[in-house]
């Protein structure tokens, strides 16, 4: 297991590193740089700038330099917010994010395996319909439309919430809400498919047939089968969660990392997009990895060595 | 005598409500078990005698209804609530089912599903159930039950997982125990063991066992009485001697008549090699390289030299994972294989995909699945032509229909029904259908892999008939794969023994049949000798 853990690091190595390449090259490809203003800057303190950021060398020794200090752990200074290095701002801004991504994810599960597992319990009945219609709707409609008819409905309409910032545990409501919204329909659907499927299979008729009570047949025999296939989609949920909040921070005015991606890409700070992209980056394939143990766990049948 | 009964069924129906309208899978019938007996359900695929059974457990599907009458002893079954169902199931009747890879939660260790219902119907403690667990298993001949007890059922065989599921049956010392198919999905030497297993326990513990099967040589081995199910119906009943001595049914007859009969004539002595290979080898690798691990490797086949006459059919006979399929395939260049293959005097070890395409016309393949192989969107017109658009392009519409409706009727099927779909169709006749896409081409050799082994005994006759006479008819050479001894019998005048990747003995078939000289063929034999030929031996144990 260990020497599994290890080589999925290693082999992380060269993923993380194409991913870095790719975001560096394109993100000078977009037209612009930090310094241009409206008001042209004087060309002499443009130089100065230049020449202080390295920017006055080629791109191919800017691109060295960045792995250079990477691989010292220093993402180097904002462009945008000047008094802060963009590990400044993720000191302040990752557990903000992670707070409300882990509650989002968390509420999705727990509602979602719940909503699913109820559905397929009774299912071709009124809640079984009602699930899935709910579960459809949710899918289909987008973060960046739910996430200002809360705000104006729970936040300005109704005055029950804060429409945005953040501080107390109410500020939380409404952005952990529309995050979990989508991936609760989606797990809902997910489990409910798993666990019709796992109600038909050989092995739960044997429990049925050797008489174990239905909270036996159900919970111990079908619901762990059903929950495997919702394991697996942990990984592209979190993904799915980490570009949602670049929405939803900004929307709600929330300041996590998310948001620092908007903002750093609208003024070409290039280091702090760099930044976003390797954390997000680190993150989702550390989480991928924390899935696939998981699910080892679960089902003997998978083993790494 | 009627009070004698643990189980007395009385005009029960099993109907199912589909999109078709409602299905009535099982029409009013009355079957009786006495304590300590063994009774037979014989049927073919859809008599309905699973579903009689499934019924009475309170298993059937959701869109099933069950009316009539179930007692066991002074129960009656038949819409009993969950929870006193619960007292039945599981304690008074058990089950065990056709499927052994699939009947256990993978997710769970054998020892735990095996305690569930101790724990459950005895109120054992954990501890008290690990014991009597330990005891079922060596009861069952699990050898070293203390660790295989902690195993998971992928960890085990087929014939092992089964051994599982009738210790689990056994648990908690049943009146009844139902084995529906118990060694259907078993190669022949462990469905000998199984079924020797179940009669040891049957003498030593004295429950009664209602065998559900199609095989008559279980029946006629094993069973005190026999019910003979025909779609939904009882046709006959009655002590197992004398309906096996005097059937009375039309139906019985046919079903004891049903073995393939006749034998291949070998083909002339000098009659040209089609297709030959030498020391063909197949290995597949898995893992290795940076992600993988250690490298694995597995030799499916392993240096293997064949000559394939005109008009001979070579039987290739072994067990799940012998590498006989492989062979099949790799003869036709389908896998990547080391060694040398030559077709009509050609070497073809190394011709590349274009080089092959020609060659294809002359060698098909018949796959065992007639539901998995027939493209479900294409009717039976298209899936039999489609061979045509390739190799012979040149031919119009009409000629291809004409073409279709001669292959359709040389297989015995009415060219009337080519535009339907293959979920049209029974088992046999997609396996026609499958025949007839093959003959459509003209082929030289056709490697049939397990043709018959999905079927029912008495659609087996009808295809084995049917690919002798079509040998005949065009002179075909066939790789005849297969694990049934009898219908390779009936088929192949060369029969080549595999185990492991390897040729353990080769030779002409009855040469083999009446004096096997390996050990593995000899067991082979007489694990199949129980069963299929019953007629000859009387091994009846009463």
């Amino acid at each position: 297991m260990f020497a599994y853990v290890l080589r999925r690091f290693v082999g992380a190595v060269p993923t993380l590193f194409i991913i870095i390449t790719i975001a560096f090259f394109m993100i000078r490809l977009a037209p612009g740089g930090p310094f241009d203003l409206e008001r042209p800057l004087d060309p002499l303190i443009m130089q100065n700038l230049e020449r202080a950021y390295n920017f006055d060398k080629p791109l191919w020794q800017q691109y060295l330099i960045y792995l250079g200090n990477l691989a010292q752990g220093d993402l180097g200074p904002s462009f945008t917010r000047r008094d802060f290095s963009v590990v400044d701002l993720f000191r302040t801004g990752l557990p903000v994010s992670i707070r409300i991504g882990s509650l989002a994810l968390s509420l999705a599960l727990v509602i979602g395996v719940v909503l699913g597992a109820w559905a397929a319990l009774r299912q071709n009945t009124w809640v079984d319909y009602m699930v899935v219609g709910t579960a459809t709707f949710g899918i289909t409609i987008p973060t960046f439309v739910i996430a200002p008819l809360l705000s104006l409905g729970f936040g300005v309409m109704m005055g029950w919430l804060p429409a945005g910032g953040w501080g107390t545990w109410k500020h939380m409501v409404l952005p952990v809400t529309t995050l979990a919204l989508p991936q609760i329909a989606i797990i809902a659907r997910l489990t409910r498919g798993a666990t019709i499927e796992a109600l038909r299979s050989n092995h739960v008729r044997t429990a049925r047939a050797y008489g174990l009570p239905s909270h036996v047949v159900v919970g111990v025999h079908a619901l762990r089968a059903a929950i495997l296939p919702v394991v697996s989609y942990l990984g592209p949920a979190a993904a799915a969660l980490l570009t949602g909040s670049v929405v939803v921070e900004t929307i709600f005015g929330i300041p996590g990392i998310g948001r620092y991606f908007v903002q750093g890409a609208l003024g070409r700070d290039y280091t702090l997009v760099m930044g976003t992209v390797v954390v997000i980056a680190v993150f989702v394939i550390v989480f991928n990895l924390v899935v696939d143990i998981l699910y080892a766990w679960l089902d003997p049948r998978v083993r790494y060595d | 005598m009627a009070e004698d009964n643990i189980l007395s069924v009385r005009g029960l129906h099993v109907d199912f409500e589909t999109n078709d309208g409602v299905v009535h899978a099982v029409k009013g019938i009355d079957i009786d078990v006495k304590p300590g007996e063994t009774v037979a359900i014989v049927g073919e695929s859809g008599s309905g005698k699973s579903q009689t059974m499934m019924a009475m457990m309170g298993l059937l599907a959701s869109n099933g209804r069950a009316r009539g009458s179930a007692r066991y002893r002074d129960k009656e079954l038949i819409g009993l609530p969950e929870r006193q169902l619960n007292h039945v199931r599981g304690e008074k009747i058990t089950m065990i089912f056709q499927e052994p890879m699939t009947s256990l939660d993978p997710l769970y260790r054998i020892g735990r599903q095996i305690a569930e219902p101790l724990i459950h119907h005895r109120g054992m403690s954990r501890s008290q159930a690990r014991a009597r667990v330990i005891e079922l298993l060596k009861l069952v001949g699990i050898p070293d039950p203390e660790r295989r007890i902690d195993a998971y059922p992928h960890e085990m065989s087929g014939g092992q997982r089964q051994r599982v599921m009738i210790a689990m049956a056994l648990a908690n010392d049943p009146d009844m125990l139902i084995a529906d198919e118990p060694t259907t999905a078993l190669d022949v030497t462990i469905q000998a063991q199984i079924l020797k297993l179940l009669a040891e326990l049957q003498r030593k513990l004295g429950m009664a066992i209602v065998f559900i099967t199609h095989d008559l040589g279980i029946v006629r081995r094993f069973a005190d009485r026999v019910y003979v199910m025909r779609s939904g119906e009882v046709v006959e009943s009655g002590e197992t001697e004398s309906l096996f001595a005097s059937p009375r049914h039309s139906y019985t007859k046919m079903l004891l008549s049903a073995e393939p009969t006749g034998r291949k004539e070998p083909p002339v002595p000098d009659a040209p090699i089609l297709l030959e290979g030498h020391n063909v080898e197949v290995v597949f690798r898995a893992g290795g390289g940076f992600f993988g691990g250690a490298e694995l490797e597995l030799r499916a086949v392993d240096r293997i030299s064949l000559a394939l006459r005109k008009g001979q059919t070579i039987g290739i006979v072994g067990e799940s994972g012998s590498g006989k399929s492989t062979l099949g395939r790799a003869l036709l260049r389908l896998l990547p294989s080391e060694g040398a293959i030559r077709f009509e005097a050609r070497d073809i070890s190394n011709a590349d995909k274009g080089e092959m395409r020609p060659l294809r016309k002359e060698l098909q393949l018949v796959f065992q699945d007639p539901f998995g192989s027939l493209s479900p969107r294409l009717t039976v017109g298209q899936v039999v032509t489609e061979g045509l658009l390739v190799h012979e392009p040149s031919l119009g519409a009409r000629e291809r229909d004409r073409r279709a409706i001669e292959a359709l009727k040389e297989v015995g099927l009415d060219p009337v029904m080519r535009n339907r779909y293959p979920h049209e169709f029974s088992g046999g006749q997609r396996q026609r259908i499958a025949i007839a896409r093959a003959m459509i081409l003209k082929p030289k050799v056709v490697v049939l892999d397990e043709p018959t082994s999905a079927l029912d005994r008495s659609v087996q006759k009808q295809i084995v008939e049917l690919l002798r006479d079509l040998q005949k008819a065009h002179g075909l050479s066939y790789l005849f794969i297969s694990h049934d001894l009898a219908v390779v019998r009936a088929m192949a005048d060369y029969l080549v023994v595999m185990k492991q990747g390897k040729i353990v003995e080769e030779g002409p078939t009855e040469e083999i049949f009446d004096n096997p000289s390996h050990s593995y063929t000899q067991t082979l034999m007489a694990a199949a000798v129980d069963q299929t030929r019953f007629r000859q031996l009387d091994l009846h144990t009463g």
